[in-house]
Formats: C-alpha cells, structure tokens, sequence
C-alpha cells in the first residue's frame, strides 16, 4: 500500500529533573565500574618515555618519506613502512595552538587557569604533542609563540610526559 | 590513513561480514580488516563481563559473569545428555590440536582435571584462557581478486544473528543465534546438508561446552548428537569433519573479539593447504567459520569459505 | 562508482531529547524504532536486518552497550550489528544501514541510533577523558573542552573570525529548534547571552556548547523495490562517504577538517554532485559546538575556507536564506545524545525533502541535502547526501 505522507511525529519521552533524583521520586540503581588497566606502552613510546626520563625528546623518522613523528612510531603512518632512525630533537617548538581553561578534569572550576596547548617540535614538521604553558599570563600567549620546555630535576623523572613539567616562552 | 575506516563493535567476523557487503554495493574493490586483543592490559577481567550485565535485573545480584556459562552449560548437559567426560573429551583435542599450531599460546600440553570450580559446573579448565593477538584479512572483489592472486579463497556466504538480549527469556541450552546465523550463511552458499558438504570447520570454543552446542547449530550433529561424534573421532585432526584443528580458543589462546578472525584465517590455511602440522587430509574445499561475542551475550556469525 | 542497488529512507522516527530521561536506553531505541516502523506502516517482521549506532559504552554505563539495547531496535533473532566511529556514529549508522541493503543482501534495514549519557555520573564529560592518549595526554589531566578550544582557537586565529559571528550559530539554531517537537533546549537566545556566558576554555563559553542528552532516532532503509511499495515519495541515500585522519590529533592543522573533505567529496562524487555549493539546497552539518558548523560547512565545500563566518553574518544560513543550514536546529538546539543527534540529522533530511518538516520546511521545494557528522579525536567525517 503505497503512502504519500507519513504523520508528524509526537516525540515520547519523559524527561526528569535533578531535582527528581535528589528527592527519591523515582527509584534509582548505582554502580561504580572498577575497569582497571596496565597498558604496555610497546616499543615505540616506551623508548620516548625513557628518553624523557633522561631529559631527551625523541621523535622517529621515515628513510622513505622523510617525515618525522613525535610521538614516534615503529612505523610511518604515511608510507606504512617501518620507521627508519631514531632522532634526538630539540625541546622547543612553536605554539600552534592554545586554550585558556577555567574547568579541571572532573569539570569543577578552577581560580588559575590552565593553558593546554599543542607544541609543534622545532624541526618536526608538523608533529607536536599536546602540553601545558606556564610562566606565562594567558594575555601574552600567542599561536605561533615560540616555547621551551622546563623539565623536572633529573631524580624526580618517572618516565613520563609530567616531566616536562611545561613548556615556557622564550625569545 | 585518510581512507573510509570504521569500527564494527563485534567479533571480527562481523566485521569481515561488513567489508563482504561494502564490496557487494560496489563502492570498494578492496578492504582490509583488523582485529586484536590485548587482553594483558586488562588488570582485572571479571569487573569488565560484570559491566555488560543488565545494570537493573542482573548486575545486582553481585554474581561472576562467568555464572552465565555455568547456567547454560547444565542446560545444555542435561537437554543433549552429554557429560562432563565428553567436555574434557573436547579440552583434551584442542589442546593437543594445539601442539601442532605454531602460533598457539601454550606449547605443552596438560590434561584436564575439571579441579578448580568457577560456578558449576563450570571449572577453570572448561575456560579458554585469554591472550593478545591481532589479526588482518583482505578481502577484494572478484575481478580485483583474481588479479591479486591465483589462489583467492572465496567468501561464499556470510550470517549473522543475535538471539534475545535478556537472560530471563533466553532459550538456555541452545545456540539459537548460531543456527539462525548458519542458515543465512548456508542459504547464501547453497549448503543443504552441512555435515556432508563441509570438509572443515573452526568453531567457537570459548566454554568447553559451547563446541558441542555450536556443532549441533552449525548442522555438524542432530539435536542431541554432537557428543557421540566426538566420542566417535569424527571431529579430530584425522576424522570425517575436523572441529577446530587449530586448536580453538582453548588451545590457541582466547582473543576476545578476534577470535572469530582467528577462525576464519585458520580455515583459510586449510583450504590453501598450508596449515603445516595441523593441516586436515584429503581434498578441503569447503569450511565454515563461526565465531560468539561471549557471556552475556547471545550472538555471533558464520562465514563459509571455499576454494 | 559502481554502486548498482538503488537505497531509500522510507520511514523515520525519534524520541524527545531530554537532559535525564525515565526511559532505559532499550526504551528509548524501542519508542524510535516503533514510530519509524508505524510511520512507513510497516511492521518488525518486515525488517531484514538492523543496524545500530551509540557512542562510548560509558556513557549508559552497559558494556558490549549493542548487545544491551537490541531488543529495544527490534534485532530479536535478526542479523544486528553496532557500527562506531565516536561522534561520527549518528550519521555513519545511515551508511552501516544503506551497505545491507546496497549490497544486495537485504531488502529492508531498521537503523537506530541511541545515546542515554545522564546515566554518568558526575558528569558525562569525564568519561570522554578516555579519548585522550592513555600514555601520553591523560597524565597532563585534561577536560574534553580543551580539544574544542584549541581547534577553535585556531580557527578563529586562521581566518581572524570575531567571536560573534560564530556565536550567531548558536543565536540561530537554538531559535530554529522551537519548532523541532524533539527539542531540549530552543530558546530565543540572544547574541549577547553567548557573549556574556560563563568562560569555560578560552574561547569556548558555556553556550557555545550542546548539552548533555539522552535520546534516540530510526530510520527504515529499503531497496527501490520494496521502497516504492512502501511509499510513493521515498528519499533516496544517493551519496555516503566516510574519511578518517590520522591517529596522532596533534600533527594537523586543525582550522580545516580535511576528513570532512574527503569524506564529502566521496559522497558527492557517488551522488553526481560536481559543483556542491549550487547543488545543495540545505545541509546538516554536525554542531556539538556552534563553532563547528562553520568548520564543518567549509569541510563539506559548501563555501570557500574561512567563509562560513561571513555567509552567517548575512542571513544566508537561516531558515529562509539561500542556503539554509542546521534548519532543525541542530544539537545547540535540540539537543546532543550523541549518536541519536547525528541520525535525527537524517531525519530531518528526510522530513525535509518529502515537505513533512511542518513550520521547520525550508521553502523553494528542497531536492538534495547533506547531513554531516565528525567524531573521535578530531579524526572523522562521516557524510551522507539524500535526494527527493
């Protein structure tokens, strides 16, 4: 049976309010989730990490295409060849981009802004990493602002992206 | 990279099924498809199955999902009067099948012995034991095929179906997503009487039990009947229709999510003649993966394959 | 192309978007799918196949979430499978949908798209913190807003785009969503309501942003045949294209979604589109912010890059304009259960181009539109163009 029209919808639905939750008027189910994970970091950013720990940026490049990958990869996304040398790069970059955050991880407000920002590695192309601006008033970040990194003291390093505690201005 | 990729959040038959029906419309001559499983990173597992429960009718029952296998193993012993014996019977061949398989996990062999109880009768042994892998397919349109290779194993039929998502209205004891999957794939491939026109098959063995339980939905055994086949050898490595000569998930590790790739490349070296020391004799042309999603669920896919 | 099985939408249908609803997510799918089903007349035994689309697990808080909500998409004893590309899933779940009857296997597809995020608590953003790299990003403890921030910073500091014109989007589609019956939040918003919003991340303010919502959306696929018995204005699928970049977000430049692009220009070049910008006669792009209607408009070729900002300052994307966008008001207007407001773009194309859109329709007899969707870390363009 062919139609030609079908008939407006009427959307259900019942919405509550938080008030609702709060004040029991509907029965409710908790469950706290416990999904816990020790991941591998495999062999490409277990090497970076360990040259962060030694105060080093290490990034990976590709024999075929030249370009190079920080984070590094045991293979070029690009030519979907193995990556072929390890580089030391420098730890300064240039900002390519940056917010300035009023909200922490859990969405409470904060009274010192953060400012994440993606640094682009002075001569890595295009490739960067995503780290955080101090020493700096938000009004005096710029795109295109030239930074530094400021590492943790040497004994106090994990392993980790966190030491490089952040990126600040320079000349 | 900067391709048309997408995620199908099934076992990697489903999709395997996918890229079947991208190449079907038209619109792709090859597509390749990935699986992995790294289930080493997971700390803890249990806590994991638990988040699939219903978070209103069963989660608070506060049980292991592990419970659900146990349920349905006792229906399925009790409605086919298979026994435990014939359960081992099934750890033992895959294991052993195992042995032969170069990339399986384990490379010794250990028998049986039904000791650590999970939730009855479910022991640890009845469990594949987990492991990490990935897996890659590709699959191509037929002119492209023929071009890429003088041996192209096709892909003949494809099924897949999920029963009801409920425990409470489940048909316990049989695989019903199994046999409505089978019958997609089967018609798709014009099999009418499996048992007879397929020379190998690679199942899912995720619980002891479920080998039997699928063999039955895949046509491999009437109703009832699985367990005297393999009582009778006629799904051993050297028997009239092999079960799982790689081992399975029981001998090879089980991959979460993979595992159904896992079945379709094994099935894939049978057909090509390459599956070395755990290769089934005489002519294969024809075989059928099929692969289940695992507790709680109750779906799963079916691909037949041929030379 | 060689694209031989011709696919249309014959049905559509959706629940209310809703901040918290009573509704479990199986509910929700259930009250979408049956009203798609009842507005093509047909019934759950007609469906061959179904096709589900919702984002993260965590947001419902159910693991292997597919296999939770398929009694409520009428998958019982059907072929059912769960596509996911992020936030990109509502509209790929079209194309999930259209490849099972295309590929000739099945004549009839049930798609259904859901999202139940007021299920997380405290709040649903922090279960997006697991998009972040596990190794290298979460230890620097992120908020999901800085991923928008840093992109639309960039694209306001590429193309020297004052904060107002892009917060005229969220002025304009929260407006045309108080005639969407679905809609959360329409309002008659002003300029200076965006510009005087709470800042959260620079320049991101409180209502740049859609909120949190639960809801869900159906669509019924059919092949011509079956199309034409069902219905004598089907709207035919005849465009999809998907695209995603690379795995690393930080190694693009982020004021142009070169994905989209490509994803688009996959659809077009299926659904014969050569010239896209005279082509179109209105488009859905995905507006989870009001900045990304502009990004996603310049990432589908409908203008020149850096150009949406200005089209928008001269009305040409209202309801009435030339190039009517986000007509249904978008998820800054109706809302944003994930996955649910990427198909309820669908659906609105399909209300559309059968003239069924009531004080929504945009005017002139609309024959071809495109509905868009982006997700994941900033990686995908999912893209479908329907045609009367």
């Amino acid at each position: 049976m062919a139609l030609n029209k079908s008939k407006p919808i009427e959307p259900q639905g019942r919405g509550l309010k938080e008030e609702d939750i709060e004040q029991h008027n509907v029965l409710t189910v908790s469950y706290r989730p416990m999904a816990k994970y020790a991941w591998a970091t495999g062999v490409a950013i277990s090497r970076f990490l360990e040259g962060l720990k030694a105060g080093e940026v290490l990034g990976t490049k590709c024999t075929q295409c030249g370009r190079i990958a920080v984070p590094p990869r045991v293979f070029c996304e690009w030519c979907f060849k193995r990556s072929g040398t390890w580089i030391r790069l420098p730890d300064t970059g240039t900002v390519n981009t940056f917010s300035v955050s009023y909200i922490a991880t859990d969405t409470t407000r904060l009274k010192t802004p953060t400012i994440p920002a993606v640094i682009q590695i002075d001569s890595a192309g295009n490739a960067g990493f995503l780290h955080i601006i101090g020493e700096a008033k938000p009004e005096e970040v710029k795109i295109g602002m030239h930074v530094k990194a400021v590492w943790v003291e040497p004994e106090k390093r994990k392993g980790s992206i966190t030491d490089i505690k952040y990126f600040k201005p320079i000349e | 990279m900067l391709k048309p990729v997408c995620t199908i959040a099934a076992d990697g038959i489903y999709s395997l099924a996918t890229a079947y029906m991208q190449i079907l419309t038209g619109l792709f001559d090859v597509v390749a498809v990935e699986a992995h499983s790294k289930a080493s990173d997971i700390v803890n597992m249990s806590p994991i199955y638990d988040l699939a429960l219903d978070p209103i009718y069963v989660r608070p029952l506060g049980l292991n999902a592990h419970f659900i296998a146990g349920l349905e193993m006792n229906a399925f012993l009790r409605s086919s009067r298979a026994s435990l014996t014939h359960c081992n019977e099934v750890i033992d061949k895959n294991r052993r099948n195992a042995l032969s398989n170069p990339i399986a996990m384990n490379s010794t062999y250990t028998a049986p012995s039904r000791a650590e109880v999970l939730s009855y009768p479910l022991t640890k042994d009845d469990v594949a034991p987990l492991a990490d892998g990935a897996a890659v397919v590709v699959l191509a349109a037929e002119d492209a095929a023929t071009s890429l290779r003088d041996d192209p194993v096709w892909i003949k039929g494809a099924g897949w179906a999920s029963d009801s998502a409920n425990l409470e209205t489940r048909d316990w004891g049989k695989a019903t997503y199994a046999a409505l999957a089978a019958k997609q794939a089967y018609r798709q491939a014009k099999i009418n009487n499996p048992a007879e026109e397929v020379q190998v098959a690679e199942i899912d063995d995720t619980y002891s039990f479920k080998e039997l339980q699928h063999a039955e939905a895949l046509g491999f055994a009437t109703r009832g009947r699985a367990h005297e086949m393999l009582e009778q050898g006629v799904y051993d490595l050297c028997g009239d229709l092999p079960i799982n000569p790689s081992g399975g998930s029981i001998g090879m590790g089980h991959t979460l999510e993979m595992s159904g790739l896992v079945r379709v490349i094994e099935v894939i070296q049978q057909l090509r003649g390459t599956a070395g020391k755990h290769q089934v004799a005489g002519d294969v042309g024809t075989g059928i993966a099929q692969a289940w999603r695992g507790v709680p669920t109750a779906s799963g896919g079916v691909v037949v394959l041929s030379r | 192309m060689l694209v031989k099985k011709r696919v249309a939408v014959v049905g559509a249908g959706m629940t209310k978007f809703m901040r918290r609803a009573q509704e479990t997510g199986k509910e929700l799918a259930f009250e979408a799918a049956k009203q798609a089903l009842d507005s093509a007349e047909m019934r759950v035994e007609d469906v061959d196949s179904v096709a589900l689309g919702t984002a993260p697990d965590a947001f419902d808080g159910v693991h292997m979430k597919g296999e939770y909500l398929l009694d409520g998409a009428g998958a019982w004893q059907k072929p059912y499978s769960r596509n996911f590309v992020g936030g990109g899933t509502g509209v790929f779940s079209a194309i999930h949908g259209w490849w099972h009857v295309a590929s000739g296997l099945f004549d009839t597809c049930l798609v259904v798209a859901e999202e139940k995020m007021s299920s997380c608590l405290p709040h649903p953003q922090t279960a997006f913190l697991t998009i972040f790299d596990n190794m290298i990003e979460r230890p620097l403890g992120p908020n999901l807003i800085w991923i928008f921030a840093l992109e639309m910073q960039r694209y306001m500091q590429k193309h020297k785009i004052p904060k107002e014109q892009i917060a005229q989007v969220a002025v304009k589609n929260k407006r045309n969503a108080l005639d969407h019956p679905s809609a959360q939040i329409a309002s008659a918003v002003t300029l200076k309501d965006i510009m005087s919003s709470e800042v959260l991340a620079w320049p991101v303010q409180r209502l740049d942003i859609s909120p949190v919502s639960d809801g869900a959306c159906a669509v019924l696929l059919a092949s011509e045949d079956v199309a034409r018995k069902i219905t004598d204005s089907p709207v035919w699928i005849n465009g999809v294209g998907w695209n995603l970049d690379t795995t690393y977000w930080t190694n693009r430049d982020l004021y142009f979604p070169r994905y989209v692009a490509n994803a688009a220009r996959m659809a077009y070049e299926m659904a014969g589109i050569s010239d896209p910008r005279r082509q179109i006669d209105f488009a859905e792009p995905y507006d989870p912010f009001d900045y990304k209607e502009l990004h996603h408009m310049e990432g589908l070729l409908l203008c020149r890059k850096g150009e949406a900002p200005k089209l928008t300052a001269e009305g040409v994307t209202e309801r009435d304009g030339r190039l009517p966008i986000c007509p249904s008001g978008g998820l800054l207007g109706v809302g944003n259960p994930i996955a649910a407001a990427g198909l309820m773009k669908i659906c609105e194309l399909f209300w559309q181009l059968r003239g069924e859109a009531g004080k929504r329709q945009v005017a002139g007899d609309p024959r071809t539109a495109v509905a868009q969707a982006w997700g994941d870390l900033m990686q995908i363009g999912t893209v479908v163009v329907m045609h009367a």
